[in-house]
């Protein structure tokens, strides 16, 4: 009698367990869906005829798979977008660069040498962390302006460079590694370059790679700004020259999508190889917030 | 005594140069447009005929604070669809991302599957997302009113009326940015020992109970930063309204039922020629960002 009322209460449990499950699974498949389906949309918009767009019935399998869109908005020289695609290939690749070499060598020296003014100049910097972007928006836009940097690649490049948020990220890096080994080399007589580009900087890959891929991506994605500066359409990367894309064509959906996914596709599959740097990193400054 | 030992061990050079090349970005770009952002906004400015400079005092604020006048009609609207948009979007943007959270908490499997899903939108930029849903949205040919229409429901010109058009902007920003809020609430919640949560159930509190007792207060702090964070990124809308809307439709009063702030600064200082004016909007702006950062940071810190 008794076996028989445990074994019930355990079927009872296991029901519910499964009950659990099922529904949390069934909840998270309907997001799942929910955040997928405009990525598919623009997928199957861009590989179909403009006839097909507005017919009465939505087909997610274009009737016809054309790539008419991609060849036609790569040969029209108003949305050159290849070119676009190569300029924000140049420009978010050399901001990394820069990015990473300047702020790894700031960033140490700010975790690891003694100097007078170091803490007055690094709690500045941090006080301009809290600044709102906006207030940067007019006096810059005139900087470069007054500098000729105007529809130029350096007028995007180096304004980047002045960001504080990698400085800070390779000083916190720098100063959770052991002193040991850096001792150790200062020791048997290395000089402070020696020790940083020797010893530092290979200890510090992982965290080199994360900012890496942070900083591709703020560049890659960057659209006021370029925006902004980088006017004339021989000149601009590929997130203004979406702007221009979709000003350029009315009701071409199709092309615009196809514009969509080649601005996408990159970062996506950048996403897909890269995506524990990435959310760790952006998980990571909630943390210390 | 710190200034003798200065002076008897020489400063090496070695650090200053570690840090210059950093620092001379720094002051060019972020220290001294701080003070020529202010010194600009006293000013009549265009820059393409920087010879017509002419300075105007406070006029660039007094224009907005003159009630009646347009610079203050169209400003004051663009805050107020700034703060619209805020309350509609970070509701959302909060209860969301903690409930997908505490789902993919669950030790079940799958679960990084859907993670990496959920925050893909994120790595997206804003004029991707902004023409993707700007295309779902769209009345001839929109992927939503067709699956409306085929549900017998009503189908609203999402991009040109109200309030469909703010709507229509919460939409996608919620699709875009809720990953990053979801991933910072779940590392939260597995920081959160387990036997903080078995100790709460053999005490025979419901699940129900263990969340709002245990885990909602363990994660105070984080939500705390995640408001303050939201509502700030909430601020410096832009590219949503200016690809999706254009800021229409347009108010009987004058200004965009979905023009905010940013646009309107954007409007003022690089469509139109009045960089001084749109200075004077920045500083504004940055002060009301400011003030809220400061308040909000010193009520949750008396609280804590």
């Amino acid at each position: 009698m008794s076996t028989n009322f445990s074994s019930h209460l355990l079927t009872r449990h296991r029901a519910r367990k499964w009950f659990r499950r099922i529904s949390i699974y069934l909840i998270l498949s309907v997001v799942a869906l929910i955040v997928i389906i405009p990525l598919l949309w623009m997928f199957s918009t861009s590989f179909k005829l403009k006839s097909q767009l507005f017919t009465k019935e939505i087909y997610w399998i274009p009737k016809v798979i054309t790539l008419e869109n991609y060849t036609k908005i790569l040969d029209n020289p108003a949305t050159p977008i290849g070119r676009w695609f190569l300029n924000s290939l140049f420009v978010a690749s050399v901001t990394t660069v820069l990015k990473l070499i300047i702020d790894s060598l700031a960033g140490y020296a700010y975790a690891r040498m003694e100097f007078p003014g170091r803490k007055q100049i690094f709690g500045l910097l941090i006080a301009t962390l809290f600044l709102p972007g906006v207030m940067f928006l007019v006096p810059n836009f005139i900087t470069v302006a007054k500098l000729g940097m105007l529809n130029k690649f350096s007028g995007v490049i180096i304004p980047a460079l002045a960001s504080v948020f990698g400085v800070y990220f390779m000083r916190q890096f720098f100063e959770s590694l052991p002193k040991e080994l850096e001792e150790a080399a200062a020791m048997d007589g290395a000089t402070r370059l020696q020790i940083f580009f020797q010893i530092a900087i290979p200890l510090a890959k992982p965290a080199l790679a994360t900012l890496a891929v942070m900083e591709f991506l703020a560049s890659w994605n960057d659209f006021l700004w370029a925006l902004l500066v980088l006017k004339d359409r021989a000149v601009q990367t590929l997130q203004p020259g979406l702007r221009t894309l979709q000003g350029a064509y009315t009701s071409e959906y199709g092309l615009m999508m196809a514009g969509a996914v080649i601005v996408a596709l990159p970062v996506l599959v950048l996403y897909i190889f890269l995506q524990r740097y990435i959310v760790q990193s952006v998980a990571r400054t909630g943390l210390k917030g | 005594m710190s200034v003798s030992r200065l002076n008897l061990r020489k400063i090496s050079p070695v650090p200053y140069l570690f840090i210059l090349p950093h620092l001379i970005f720094f002051a060019v770009f972020i220290g001294y447009p701080f003070f020529n952002g202010l010194y600009i906004s006293f000013f009549q400015y265009d820059y393409l005929r920087p010879e017509a400079t002419t300075f105007v005092g406070l006029q660039n604020y007094t224009d907005l604070f003159r009630a009646g006048s347009v610079k203050f009609v169209e400003f004051w609207n663009s805050v107020r669809v700034t703060l619209t948009f805020v309350i509609y979007s970070v509701p959302f943007l909060v209860v969301i991302p903690l409930c997908l959270a505490v789902l993919l908490n669950s030790k079940l499997r799958g679960m990084n599957f859907f993670r990496t899903i959920y925050f893909a939108p994120w790595v997206l930029s804003c004029a991707v997302i902004s023409l993707i849903w700007w295309w779902i949205f769209q009345s001839q040919g929109g992927l939503l009113n067709y699956y409306l229409k085929l549900l017998g429901l009503d189908t609203p010109r999402w991009l040109s009326t109200m309030p469909y058009a703010m709507i229509s902007i919460v939409v996608a920003t919620v699709w875009w940015t809720m990953g990053s809020n979801m991933v910072i609430f779940l590392a939260a919640l597995q920081d959160i020992p387990a036997e903080l949560h078995e100790a709460a159930q053999i005490d025979g509190a419901n699940a129900w109970q263990t969340f709002t007792r245990v885990t909602i207060p363990l994660l105070r702090p984080v939500m705390v930063f995640i408001i303050i964070t939201t509502i700030i990124a909430s601020f410096n809308l832009l590219g949503q309204p200016m690809m999706m809307t254009r800021g229409a439709p347009a108010q009987p009063t004058g200004g965009g039922a979905t023009e905010p702030v940013m646009l309107r600064i954007f409007t003022e200082g690089f469509v139109r020629p009045f960089q001084g004016s749109a200075a004077a909007m920045s500083v504004i702006v940055a002060i009301m960002m400011m003030t809220f950062s400061a308040v909000n940071f010193r009520i949750f810190r008396q609280r804590d």
